[in-house]
């Protein structure tokens, strides 16, 4: 697998053992957090930074990270926390895992930083379970922070004090979803919350709580140690920095690119080898399984940040692209998906647990040559009737899968239909 | 007498002191997680221990127990191993890969051995699809960028253990 290095994120992976401390600090890391305590940088000053970079977060939302820290009543005398949110479990993301194996002081220090403005007096960094050796890894770099005095009471001499706890979540997709995984830190089953209120007022053991994805705060040392105007011109208006794409499917060299924002799609198609053997491109899921599949040749127009992916009709989600060659079939595409997201929901709300069940079973049969001819508007309308019907945003993740496809596949859905086999004869999938 | 070791027992204590003194059932997932290590499964009892060492109602932990799936509520075989199918694993050949597992070891997915050795599971994406196709090994272990001599010496290698 490939790790395309930038200036951000992945910017200690030149150097021999990137992922210790020492190494982090000969590329300038932990001077924004020295700097910050030295000078007593106000809160505001570096929510204000947060904001000029631009910085939207990379979890799948793209919520603009300064917004989101600004709703944060910092004056609130009890406890706060800052949370990050490690659960990488989206069908095709795969970066957090690389930026906590190879720059995790990149998170630990954009955790601090993170905690010193919110006036939080302590982290949790939440990682999949699936993982281990991961959180193996983390468990060790905070052991060095520790020791080396960025985490603990009074951090550098300063009168600052956070310290920092890894928590590993064991196999369930929902935990990624953030009150699902505020539960979860909790001790209890990862069920969504019902919001409001949202965790900046009732969050980890009911205080003040942010949440934001690994690579979100992976990306707060270089704005404070750089500016947020340098971070800002490294991608586009409105979509700052660099950012990790995962590629994964049919390419020659799958990985993790940190390219910057606004990279059009075919240069990063090229970084990665192209399509495999040589063989046409069909279709590009770019934000990760949720978001709705695209043609090849709409994403060949496209460019890599929030706002192009949105105008073209999906989602740049999590940054997870995932390629497919001329060989697959769309339906047998779906019946997978579709049983992730039966199989991950949590089953609190109805239109959720059965319309999942529900969606998977008619793509299921129409894959398999049972599918009737009234099974596509059946699936319109079951996908259209969860959409915005739910506690969580799991529902709306499991239908748009199923509506991007219909939209751009519905030939092959009704082919399978009515000839009971698929249109795609090489069927490498 | 305790139901778990005294080494698990001090890695549940470390793990408690990740939270503030009135939140103990924090750590129940990784009690649970260490109780399993120790014990290869999740039976009533070791739950109810946890629950009683965590300060926890038992339903509390059986709750979570069921619905976190790396949990193993029935005794598994010595060797289990989950292998992830989602999509962008199974564009990388995650199906030839069950195929082959369930072929030589003579099972389907959610079974085990007749002599105990190997459960097979379905798992879903593991964050980690660019290392595609693979699996875990009794959650802990993974496997990538299998193919079939792979997954051949891998079956060897545990069969010895
Ligand atoms: C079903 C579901 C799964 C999610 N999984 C993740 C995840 O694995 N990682 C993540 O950072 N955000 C995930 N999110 C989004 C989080 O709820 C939250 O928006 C995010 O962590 C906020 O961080 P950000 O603002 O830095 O992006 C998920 C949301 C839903 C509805
Ligand atoms: S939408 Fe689905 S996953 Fe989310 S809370 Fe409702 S049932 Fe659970
Ligand atoms: S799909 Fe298999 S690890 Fe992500």
């Amino acid at each position: 697998m490939v790790i395309q290095p930038g200036p951000v994120i992945f910017n200690t992976l030149h150097l021999p053992e990137p992922w210790k401390l020492s190494t982090y600090v000969s590329a300038g890391g932990y001077s924004a957090l020295r700097k910050i305590l030295a000078e007593n940088i106000p809160a505001e000053t570096i929510i204000a930074e947060v904001k000029t970079s631009a910085l939207r977060g990379r979890g799948g939302a793209g919520f603009p990270t300064g917004l989101k820290w600004s709703f944060m009543p910092r004056q609130f005398p009890g406890d706060k926390y800052i949370v990050c949110n490690s659960d990488e479990g989206e069908p095709g993301t795969f970066k957090d895992r690389d930026i906590m194996r190879y720059n995790p002081h990149a998170l630990i220090e954009g955790m601090i930083i993170a905690g010193y403005t919110l006036g939080a007096k302590a982290g949790y960094n939440y990682i999949h379970g699936e993982i281990w050796d991961i959180y193996e890894g983390m468990e060790r770099a905070v052991e060095e922070a520790r020791a080396a005095g960025y985490l603990g009471d009074n951090i550098l001499g300063s009168d600052f004090s956070f310290d920092l706890y890894n928590h590993h979540g064991y196999g369930a997709y929902i935990c990624g979803e953030e009150t699902a995984l505020l539960e979860s830190i909790e001790g209890k089953k990862g069920q969504p919350r019902f919001k409001p209120p949202f965790p900046a007022s009732f969050g980890l053991y009911g205080k003040p709580t942010t949440i934001n994805n690994t690579e979100t705060l992976a990306s707060i040392p270089y704005i404070m140690r750089e500016g947020g105007q340098k971070f800002l011109e490294l991608g586009r208006p409105n979509n700052g920095g660099t950012k990790v794409f995962s590629v994964s499917g049919h390419v020659e060299k799958p990985g993790n690119y940190e390219i910057p924002m606004g990279t059009p799609f075919s240069e990063l198609l090229e970084m990665a080898g192209g399509i495999r053997g040589g063989r046409q491109l069909k279709a590009v899921i770019p934000g990760g399984s949720s978001a709705p599949v695209l043609p090849g040749e709409i994403m060949m127009d496209c460019t890599m940040d929030f706002d192009s992916i949105a105008k073209a009709g999906s989602m740049l989600g999590s940054g997870a692209v995932i390629v497919m060659d001329e060989t697959v079939c769309m339906v047998r595409a779906l019946e997978r998906l579709s049983y992730f997201y039966y199989e991950e929901s949590c089953g609190q709300c109805t239109p959720c647990r059965e319309g999942t069940g529900w969606m998977y079973r008619v793509v299921h049969r129409i894959e398999h040559g049972q599918g009737r001819p009234e099974d596509l508007d059946l699936l319109d309308r079951v996908a259209g009737n969860i959409a915005g019907r739910t506690i969580c945003a799991l529902g709306d993740a499991a239908a748009m899968p199923v509506q991007g496809m219909l939209k751009h596949y519905r030939h092959e859905f009704e082919h399978h239909i009515e000839h009971r086999k698929c249109l795609v004869q090489s069927g490498a999938m | 007498m305790s139901m778990l070791s005294a080494e698990s027992l001090a890695l549940i204590d470390k793990e408690i002191a990740k939270y503030p003194a009135d939140q103990r059932q924090s750590a129940v997932m990784s009690a649970l997680r260490i109780a399993q290590v120790e014990k290869g499964w999740l039976s009533t009892e070791t739950m109810d221990f946890v629950a009683h060492y965590l300060g926890m109602q038992p339903i509390a932990v059986y709750e979570v127990a069921t619905f976190y799936n790396m949990y193993n509520i029935k005794p598994v075989g010595k060797h289990k191993l989950c292998v992830c199918t989602n999509l962008p694993c199974k564009l990388m050949g995650a199906d030839e890969i069950a195929d082959r597992l369930k072929k030589k070891l003579g099972i389907e997915f959610g079974e085990t051995t007749e002599d105990k050795q190997f459960t097979l599971v379905e798992g879903e994406c593991m964050g980690a699809c660019g290392d595609a196709p693979l699996l875990l090994v009794n959650n802990h272990r993974m496997e990538s960028f299998l193919n079939e001599e792979k997954i051949d010496a891998l079956l060897d290698e545990l069969k010895n253990k």
